[in-house]
């Protein structure tokens, strides 16, 4: 499957990832946009069924189009550890660390996961294209670093009976994997290996097979899944997910640093609510460490905020206001109706200081019913972390339902 | 005796644009041309049969929106199709391509450099904010650094802020930028050779400068900075040929009430006790009027057309310090069919974009060399389109025109004047170099016509065909426009404008500099003005 | 214990070039504790006396002493620390191929078949150099202005600019200032003058160290640099050589309380918890302290010296981007008597001779060095030391030249035969001014900007630890982020000739790292 760069390339501008033709037997709607050079689906039958087999079951996601990279070398560990504000000393082998990783200004360029494979080397995992932001990381550090995109065939594999139906699969002791560990498993055409890591505030895994092992592993989940209602899902359902469990996306929540061309437009890990993921005192330098001790000091500028919004008017691009018709303190990056929470829900950003846990904040809300233009005025309370964060995404072992 | 407000100098362009502003806010206009066609070099020509040719000027991306809308061009025949793609040539037998779609754009890189794939986004990103920065500057004139005027202060005052704004990382990036060869720059992004000579190419375009010349990545922006429909960085064809910028533009002057004269070359502005009173034409006819507008270069305007007395020794000296040497050619070519790019795979669209030979710095550089000692380029760097490719207006049905762009040609060859003999030389010498990428274009050729800077010079008065009315050097630019104390449009008597891209922000078929020149004489006379501001992009 | 205590030191400087004794001399007579550690036998960077032949002497990298710091040479009074003068004030004179040569001095010219109006241009110009020099020669003195974090001396060099600017120098000139800035050399001189010997030698004092030819926009700031800095463009010899100056230096240094320690490379800078801690010299040794400064350039200090994980990724992108890429090599030749210039008497010889006859053929020169090739045609600065100072040669002479260009990155390499190659095409250029050089020539040898790097430490070649060019000045020199020698790591310091106001043997960029320590510590 990898792609041979002819000079006529140009002719097919699409990849397609090696689940393609299974995703396809399940796809009613030809409902696919471009994720990278791949074509991902948005939907394959119903945005909220195919969220309710997150929430109720267990459901297939392709993220073979994740940017991945390899990094080995001797100076792994430190090349990780200068590049990532968290202390990747504490990430032992067989740990995955979700982080974010920053300019020299402290702003944040992507997040993502990183996996310590080996003692010297990871495998990192992000939304963007990152092969720039390596390589003037790895000036001076005797490590390798190569895009492995294309090598890897992945999906997210979420929902409450993901570790049973694994468990199905004869994956000796799945069950004592804890979040973010990452493991190897044996499996036809050599190991495979799976993450108990997610995008859905939920319970579940992420397998990484070799392209050749696809297919194969798609039919031996849903032979052991026959019983549990899995399905495959699209991009639009975990969207939902996601924002139900308040994780922030790159390229809509945050615009990347390094692509980033207005002044001002780019958040810091602090402003995404991310702080927890900077270690100020891990007492090695990383990439915006200057910056962020100076922000500490003097304050961010923007709060993150999830926002419980009233009525049920999607927020989506709305502003928003200290009070109705008030002064314009920030705006909403993400919304959507939260199916499980049964809330309305709104991620966002205010400027400090506004937005403190427990604050009403206003919205003013555009919404169109049959073709006619409404507009409402929402008043959001800042909720005190995701609307929705249940025991099971970190229970271990996990309940089989 | 008829006396009007204003005589513009030369309907090139800005003078035009100029022309329509003023007409438009009600003076009473002539513009007046001295060869009998107007657009100066922004006209389409019927030089052999029936292809229409863009002479000179030969794409447009830097026309100010803001003109094109105000000045309502589209009702007058303006049409700017945008184009899609290039390529650069290799001398391996392949080519890099250009394309829109940033995925397939991404591919392309990683096919010839796999190291540089994402370094593209970090190079497109940082252009992306020059361009921002840069692109108010435009439509606004340059403050006077040395003036303690309320006007001259408060536009300092915007500027430091704007650099201020930028932050510290980016300010500094942008002295960076500003002061570097494109060469240099491009070292920061890219190890492809190839990448680089594709990116770097218009940095030189209509300079004495050579790639690894500082200040150089300061005329890449140059080209980077125009938008078609908003799409910053591409270009578009006028529906025509650039005539039709011109065209329209004389449209918009004749509606306004405008008058234009063609065949009306001027021997002097005349002046009396400090004040213009008006033109003489060669003809020796005297025209009055209060206001002249020159948009003749600064060479020409101080050094050709005003007494030296009324100008002054100080702008003399200045005009004839003033920096506008001829570093490129042209050719425009008939064909019969469209020749095939043998690195091109069958069904490429790239050949509808411009295209590039000169694969690497080194060569480049050369080419350079060889102008410095008064020689055309052995190798230059060419920028080839085929706008009949995506223009059906231009070439009788199946034919094709191809405008080469060819850097660098010097404006006399070893110190001789050109003549019939050289040009053929050169055209010949510039042809085999196609040739070596397209084995059918010879026997395609119909007719070819070659301009030097001098014939250029001669026939639309650039001087020695500094396709920039003066040259993009960091000399030269804002308050430095052409030369220090009269970059604000004014002359140095009473009633006296200058229009061209002599001044800032330069040359390219933009149209600012005629724009900024017409609100300069609103303001002096009062008259709340036409000109549009910058429409800003946050 | 008490080793301990005598391996702590309140600043460690690593590099016993000028800056580094000038540096180390400054914090001393604060009173600090502090030691130069200089991996050499002795100290001197790029300005040192070496043995040719025969027991013959010569400043073996930098020849003249034309930017000495006067502030610097005051506060440590090198006169009294043995610097003396041979020669002061040399005028210039600009071979010409005819021996119709040309005599330059501070604000006259004549020969070389000037006219009476180039000459008188040449007064008025040289007389508006002088004045822009003197009007921006106190930016030398001063850190660049940080405008993001104006302090109150910033605030006042910022105002002293402006002032200096709109009113020392008046309108027309500060607008003449503003345009000029930016330009090449080249134009700058065919603007003024017709004589093509005169725009020759003066083109080529804007090229010399750089790696830019006349058309090169940009190197009139090196032109007017060569004369802000320091001496107001004098050309000096010192007694005994350039190694003299250092000398004094170190002399200086250690009588201020400073300690010096020769033979002592430094293997690595110590980082701990985000912060300096001191060295560990290849021996073995460790030395604390809490300040380290290095006199090295940038790119080996952090890539090398310190280790890029002890800095963030663009810091460190942006330092490997620094240009620094010497083309000039230097000449020795040792002479049994000396050669007959034609045209030129025997007391002209003692003048720094010049080879430029025009800016083209200075270009010519120039484009060889882009492709990695030596000049066919090297232009050339000439001085034979030995006839103002006998100290360098009891009998007989020395000839110390630098020639232009000679690239670092050779094709094909420095290799023996590439040195002998170019060593011939340079005595043969001396010749074609001096055609019985060859009869007294005891012994010759090039220095290439290879061996530069290798003898002195000049990575690249290049004297000015980073090429001085308008995107390598004032506050982007050597990186935006270490301009006011901090570098981003707690207790790191440059003081050379990298950072701001650049190389030639200065002493400034030494003398104002010491007051941003002090000033540092002070806040």
């Amino acid at each position: 499957m990898t792609f041979e760069l002819k000079p006529d390339h140009w002719r097919s501008a699409v990849k397609y990832s090696p689940f393609y033709n299974k995703i396809k037997e399940h796809d009613y709607l030809n409902k696919w946009h471009r994720w990278a050079e791949y074509t991902t689906a948005d939907m394959l039958e119903d945005a909220t069924v195919e969220y309710f087999a997150i929430r109720n079951s267990a459901s297939i996601f392709d993220i073979t189009p994740m940017s991945k990279y390899c990094i080995k070398g001797p100076d792994a560990l430190d090349f990780m550890n200068r590049m990532l504000p968290r202390d990747m000393t504490k990430i032992k082998v067989g740990r995955v660390a979700y982080t974010v990783w920053c300019d020299d200004e402290g702003m944040v360029i992507d997040d993502g996961t990183v996996f310590r494979i080996k003692e010297d080397e990871y495998l990192l995992c992000a939304q963007e294209r990152q092969m720039e932001v390596l390589r003037r990381n790895a000036i001076g550090f005797d490590v390798e670093y190569s895009e492995v995109t294309d090598d890897i065939a992945a999906i997210s594999f979420q929902g409450p009976c993901t570790c049973k139906i694994l468990k199905n699969m004869n994956l000796k002791d799945i069950e004592t994997m804890k979040m973010f560990d990452v493991r190897f498993f044996d499996f036809p055409g050599g190991e495979i290996m799976i993450s108990r890591t997610g995008y859905t505030g939920d319970l579940g895994y992420e397998i990484w097979v070799n392209n050749d092992q696809a297919e194969p592993l798609w039919d031996a989940l849903f032979i052991a899944g026959k019983d549990y209602a899995m399905r495959p899902i699209g991009g639009d359902a975990l969207q939902i997910a996601r924002i139900e469990a308040g994780l922030i996306a790159a390229k809509v929540d945050f615009s990347p640093a390094n692509e980033t061309v207005r002044p001002g437009h780019a958040k810091s890990p602090y402003e995404l609510d991310l702080g927890w993921l900077v270690k100020l005192d891990k007492g090695a330098v990383f990439n915006g460490r200057r910056a962020l001790i100076k922000e500490q000091k003097n304050g961010s500028r923007y709060r993150f905020v999830r926002l419980d919004v009233e009525g049920n008017k999607p927020a989506e691009n709305a502003y928003l206001f200290d009070k109705e018709n008030g002064k314009n303190i920030g705006y909403v990056s993400s919304a959507a109706w939260a199916p499980t929470a049964k809330k309305n829900i709104a991620l966002g950003f205010v400027d400090m200081p506004y937005g403190e846990v427990g604050d009403t904040v206003w919205a003013e809300i555009y919404y169109k019913k049959e073709l006619k233009w409404n507009r409402r005025w929402a008043k959001c309370t800042v909720m005190d972390g995701p609307a929705w964060n249940p025991p099971r995404k970190t229970l271990t072992p996990p309940a089989d339902f | 005796m008829k006396k009007y407000d204003v005589i513009v100098i030369g309907s090139g362009h800005n003078g035009l644009t100029s022309a329509a502003f003023l007409a438009k806010a009600g003076l009473d206009v002539l513009v007046v041309e001295k060869n009998e066609y107007i657009g100066g070099a922004t006209v389409s020509r019927n030089l052999h049969e029936d292809w229409k040719y863009s002479n000179c000027s030969y794409v447009c991306s830097l026309f100010r929106p803001e003109i094109y809308r105000h000045l309502n061009l589209a009702k007058h025949g303006l049409q700017v199709v945008t184009y899609n793609g290039g390529f650069t040539l290799t001398d391996s037998g392949d080519y890099l391509g250009s394309y829109r779609d940033h995925e397939v754009m991404r591919r392309e890189i990683k096919r010839h450099s796999p190291i540089d794939v994402d370094a593209y986004d970090r190079y497109y990103t940082d252009m992306a904010k020059w361009c921002r920065f840069i692109r108010p500057m435009l439509l606004r004139t340059p403050p006077d650094p040395t003036s303690f005027k309320f006007r001259d202060l408060d536009e300092l005052r915007w500027l430091a802020r704007k650099f201020y704004d930028l932050g510290p990382r980016d300010l500094h990036d942008f002295m960076r930028f500003f002061t570097v060869s494109v060469g240099d720059f491009m070292d920061q992004y890219f190890e492809s050779d190839l990448i680089k000579a594709h990116k770097a190419g218009s940095a030189v375009v209509g300079t004495n400068l050579g790639p690894y010349s500082p200040g150089t990545a300061y005329v890449l922006l140059h080209h980077y900075m125009g938008d078609v429909d908003g799409a910053v960085g591409a270009w578009g064809f006028a529906r025509g040929g650039m005539g039709a910028v011109s065209g329209a533009l004389a449209g918009a002057v004749r509606e306004f009430g405008g008058e234009i004269r063609t065949n009306a070359g001027v021997d002097q502005i005349m002046v009396k006790n400090g004040k213009v009173t008006g033109v003489r034409l060669q003809s020796g006819e005297e025209i009055f009027a209060d206001r002249v507008v020159s948009n003749v270069d600064a060479k020409k305007t101080f050094l050709d057309m005003m007494d030296p007395k009324d100008a002054g020794e100080k702008v003399i000296k200045a005009a004839k310090r003033y920096k506008s040497r001829g570093s490129s050619g042209k050719l425009n070519i008939a064909l019969s069919g469209v020749p095939t790019f043998t690195a091109l795979p069958k069904g490429s669209e790239l050949i509808k974009g411009d295209f590039h030979i000169v694969d690497n710095m080194e060569a480049y550089e050369r080419a350079y060399d060889e102008w410095k000692e008064g020689m055309w380029s052995t190798s230059p760097y060419l920028d080839i389109l085929i706008p009949t490719l995506t223009d059906p207006t231009m070439a009788p049905p199946g034919k094709h025109f191809m405008s080469v762009f060819v850097q660098y040609c010097p404006a006399k060859v070893k110190g001789q004047d050109w003549n019939d003999d050289l040009l053929k030389q050169f055209g010949d010498s510039v042809i085999n170099n196609i040739a070596k990428y397209s084995p059918d274009i010879k026997d395609l050729i119909e007719h070819v016509e070659v301009r030097s800077g001098a014939v250029i010079d001669r026939e639309i008065g650039l001087t020695e065909g500094n396709i920039f009315q003066g040259e993009l050097s960091l000399n030269q630019l804002m308050f430095n426009r052409p030369f220090p104390g009269y970059a604000q449009y004014r002359g140095p008597v009473n009633g006296m404008y200058m229009s061209g891209s002599s001044n800032h922000p330069g040359g390219g078929v933009m149209g600012a500099p005629g724009a900024n020149s017409a609100r300069e004489i609103l303001i002096d006379m009062n008259i709340s003005t036409t000109v549009p501001e910058d429409e800003g992009d946050d | 214990m008490t080793d301990r205590m005598n391996n702590t030191y309140d600043a460690i400087i690593v590099g016993g070039g000028h800056n580094g004794l000038v540096c180390g001399a400054y914090l001393a007579k604060a009173g600090k504790k502090v030691i130069v550690l200089e991996a050499n036998k002795h100290v001197g960077g790029g300005a040192v006396t070496s043995e040719l032949s025969y027991g013959k002497k010569i400043s073996s990298c930098a020849h003249f002493l034309n930017q000495l710091n006067q502030k610097v040479a005051k506060d440590m009074d090198l006169a009294a620390h043995g610097l003396k003068l041979a020669a002061s004030d040399l005028s210039t004179i600009a071979l010409a191929a005819d021996g119709n040569h040309m005599h330059l001095s501070r604000n006259d010219v004549s020969g070389g078949g000037v006219s009476s109006d180039d000459a008188e241009k040449y007064k008025k110009f040289m007389s508006l150099m002088h004045e822009y020099a003197s009007t921006l020669g106190f930016l030398i003195d001063i850190p660049p202005i940080d405008i993001f974090n104006l302090d109150w001396d910033d605030k006042v060099a910022a105002m002293k600019l402006g002032w200096k600017l709109r009113f020392g120098l008046g309108a027309e000139k500060m607008s003449e200032f503003l345009r000029l800035i930016s330009m090449n050399i080249r134009d700058v001189l065919d603007d003024e003058f017709d004589n093509e010997l005169l725009k020759g030698a003066l083109s080529f004092d804007a090229v010399l160290g750089t790696h830019t030819g006349p058309y090169s926009p940009g190197n009139f700031l090196n032109f007017l640099y060569r004369i802000a800095a320091g001496n107001n463009g004098a050309v000096d010899v010192p007694v005994g050589g350039m190694g003299a100056v250092t000398s004094a230096m170190k002399n200086s240094s250690i009588a201020s309380g400073a300690e010096i320690r020769t033979d002592a490379p430094v293997q690595k800078i110590n980082v701990e918890k985000c912060a300096v801690t001191g060295v560990t010299l290849q021996n073995g040794e460790v030395l604390n302290a809490a300040i380290v400064i290095s006199n090295v350039n940038l790119k080996t200090t952090v890539l090398e010296l310190v280790s890029t994980k002890h800095f963030e990724a663009d810091f460190v992108k942006r330092t490997t981007e620094i240009r620094m890429r010497g083309a000039a090599a230097k000449l020795h030749i040792a002479l049994g008597d000396l050669p007959e210039f034609a045209g030129l008497e025997q007391s002209d010889l003692k003048n720094r001779l010049v080879i430029a006859p025009n800016q083209q053929e200075v270009e010519r020169a120039f484009n060889h060095a882009k492709y990695g090739e030596t000049s066919e045609r090297p232009m050339m600065e000439i001085s034979i030391p030995s006839l103002v100072d006998g100290s360098l040669a009891e009998n007989g002479h020395v000839l110390s030249a630098i020639v232009q260009y000679a690239p670092y990155n050779l094709k094909g390499g420095w290799t023996d035969a590439a040195k002998a190659a170019f060593l011939e095409t340079c005595i043969n250029r001396i010749g074609e001014y001096a055609p019985d050089i060859r009869k007294h020539i005891e012994h010759a040898e090039i220095i290439t900007p290879k061996d530069m790097e290798d003898q002195f430490g000049l990575v690249g070649g290049n004297w000015h630890h980073g090429e001085l060019t308008l995107d390598q000045m004032l506050m982007l020199r050597p990186v935006p982020e270490a301009s006011r020698y901090a570098l981003p790591l707690d207790g790191m310091y440059i003081c050379g000739a990298g950072a701001h106001p650049g190389g030639g043997i200065m002493g400034a960029a030494g003398r104002n790292a010491a007051q941003a320590i002090l000033k540092g510590e002070a806040s």
